[in-house]
């Protein structure tokens, strides 16, 4: 195929403890470190390999978010990425609203395969691959733990709750990735020095068609209430005596 | 009132527990209730039409539908989606590949992971997995789509006898450009992980797979499931369906143990509605006991056998 498309997002890095910020608006993200979701980076490095393995021409990335969201980009494109897109917008912006932005580029691009993660680690959704296919009319292809590209189709195992469940799917296709699909590379000092004059395009999100608008308020964003302390026993009678107590053994 | 309409998530013949405790969200949101069953023969609608707070239960029986395919199960759903106010979809794997194919045809948006109702159009939901909790609201007159995170809700009954419509297929498109080949499944005789009380997990502290045997027999003395964290289905000690976590599968037992799990973050995401948590573990520090009820700092290749032995 000429092109697959990888979109990835800016989140905070996924060994951050996040903090919620005190007036309950959202979590803290000042100071913080930020990544590529790690998600979206399986999806691009699988997209790396199957180039590599002749069955694409290019990978291209694309991200929506506020501009610093053009450092991922450029890790993406240390880690390989031929060129980058980024829709440049600053709010916080629902999964549907991602994907109809999203689907605008697909049309101009015309990708024979799009790959993302099966989830961003922030909001946890898990819905935009799966809101784009239905937009694009396309297949998909969730929670890919394998993938093999033959001809206009690929052959993807997908890890779901009942056990691993094999897919055929004509191509284009959307697949979102999951965790055991691969082991990303790391982006060696050369690349991150030639990705530096790779392509990267910045589009406002003004200039699309797509209205940024949810009907979903977010009222608050609260820390989890805190589990009891617990206690320590020595040994399994003391721990057998403890389950007694609380009902839990007979 | 709220028209909520659930849709079935069935494996095998047999309706999925999940099913259940979406249909309790439901019932917290409103007394009209109707479960839609997609399947290749109307046996599962009869067994949809026992779980307690159902209306009717909507079965539309198509060759289709012999497989889950999400591409071919949205427009069917959109369409009977068009009666209701609120659809709801357990936030199983099965309800998280097919609830947003809903959203992009109904231009709605959805919530993933409900995990309260705090009023007919405000519900939590967890985000950075577990680690914050979202309020969010959905706007007056705007149908609602949500998933909903089974370890929040309890499994209802199953002595109502709903009504059974079976419905014709509508007149959708339905794609042809995604085909089942199989699926892979362990079976085994124990109870399944998000339905059992008591849950028994391994983490790369149980070295092998062969050492996983220990918890087998643990749990068939307890009539436990097994499960295990994210670095035992890596190491390959047990397959993929077994993982607690994040990303595998969000349990709430009663009881819970895990042996030799230190307790990454992305497993207390999955274990942390448990009603006790108790953690053996030879590492002191091991992250796990933040959250335990009840630790043991022990070797589990005696403790283990010991404790199987007592509870004989």
């Amino acid at each position: 195929m000429e092109k697959i498309l990888v979109c990835i997002k800016r989140v905070i890095d996924y060994n951050v403890k996040i903090r919620v910020k005190p007036d309950e608006s959202g979590v803290v993200t000042e100071g913080v470190k930020m990544s590529i979701n790690p998600f979206d980076e399986i999806a691009l490095e699988e997209a790396l390999r199957i180039k590599e393995s002749g069955n694409a021409a290019e990978v291209v990335i694309i991200s929506i978010g506020p501009d610093d969201s053009q450092q991922q980009l450029r890790t993406g494109l240390a880690m390989g990425a031929d060129r980058a897109i980024l829709i440049k917008h600053d709010e916080e912006i629902e999964p549907l609203t991602v994907a109809k932005a999203l689907s605008e580029i697909v049309e101009k691009e015309n990708p024979g395969l799009i790959m993302m993660g099966k989830q961003a680690i922030d909001d946890d959704s898990s819905q935009t691959g799966q809101i784009l296919a239905q937009l694009c009319d396309i297949p998909q292809a969730t929670f890919a733990s394998k993938v093999t590209i033959e001809g206009n189709k690929a052959i993807v195992v997908r890890e779901i709750d009942q056990g691993l469940e094999t897919l055929d799917i004509d191509l284009p296709a959307i697949i979102t990735t999951d965790l055991r699909l691969n082991e990303p590379r790391y982006v060696k000092l050369p690349d991150i020095m030639k990705a530096k004059k790779k392509i990267l395009d910045v589009i406002e999100s003004s200039e699309l068609n797509t209205e940024f608008s949810s009907s979903i308020e977010v009222i608050n964003v609260a820390p989890p209430p805190p589990r009891e302390s617990g206690v320590m026993v020595n040994d399994v009678d003391e721990l057998v005596i403890a389950l007694k107590e609380k009902g839990l053994l007979s | 009132m709220t028209k909520v309409l659930v849709i079935a998530e069935h494996f095998d013949g047999e309706i999925i527990s999940s099913t259940s405790k979406t249909v309790n969200c439901a019932s917290q949101i409103s007394e009209s209730i109707d479960i839609l069953v997609l399947g290749d023969d109307n046996s599962i609608a009869l067994k949809a039409s026992n779980i307690e707070s159902v209306k009717n239960v909507i079965a539309i029986s198509n060759q289709s539908f012999e497989y889950p395919v999400s591409s071919i199960m949205a427009p069917v759903v959109a369409e009977i989606s068009k009666e209701y106010d609120c659809i709801l979809l357990p936030s199983s794997t099965f309800g998280k590949d097919l609830a947003p194919r809903i959203s992009a045809i109904l231009d709605v948006n959805q919530v993933t992971d409900i995990m309260s109702v705090e009023g007919p159009r405000v519900f939590k939901r967890p985000i950075y997995a577990g680690n914050a909790i979202q309020t969010i609201k959905i706007a007056e007159g705007q149908k609602i789509l949500g998933t909903v995170r089974t370890a929040s809700f309890k499994e209802l009954g199953n002595s109502n006898s709903a009504n059974v419509i079976e419905a014709e297929m509508p007149d959708v498109h339905v794609p042809n450009h995604t085909r089942f080949i199989k699926i892979e499944s362990e079976k085994t005789e124990r109870p399944d992980l998000q339905v059992a009380s008591t849950v028994i997990s391994g983490g790369r502290g149980v070295g092998s797979a062969e050492n996983f045997e220990l918890l087998y027999q643990l749990a068939d003395k307890l009539g436990a499931s097994v499960g295990a964290s994210r670095a035992a289905v890596d190491a390959g000690f047990v397959p993929n369906d077994m993982q607690v976590g994040q990303t595998g599968k969000i349990i709430a037992p009663q009881l819970y143990f895990a042996f030799g799990i230190s307790g990454a973050i992305q497993h207390i995401a999955g274990i942390k509605d448990s009603g006790t948590i108790v953690a053996v573990n030879k590492d002191a520090d091991a992250p796990i006991f933040e959250i335990a009820d009840i630790g043991i700092v022990a070797d589990l290749f005696e403790f283990i056998p010991e404790l199987t032995s007592k509870l004989g």
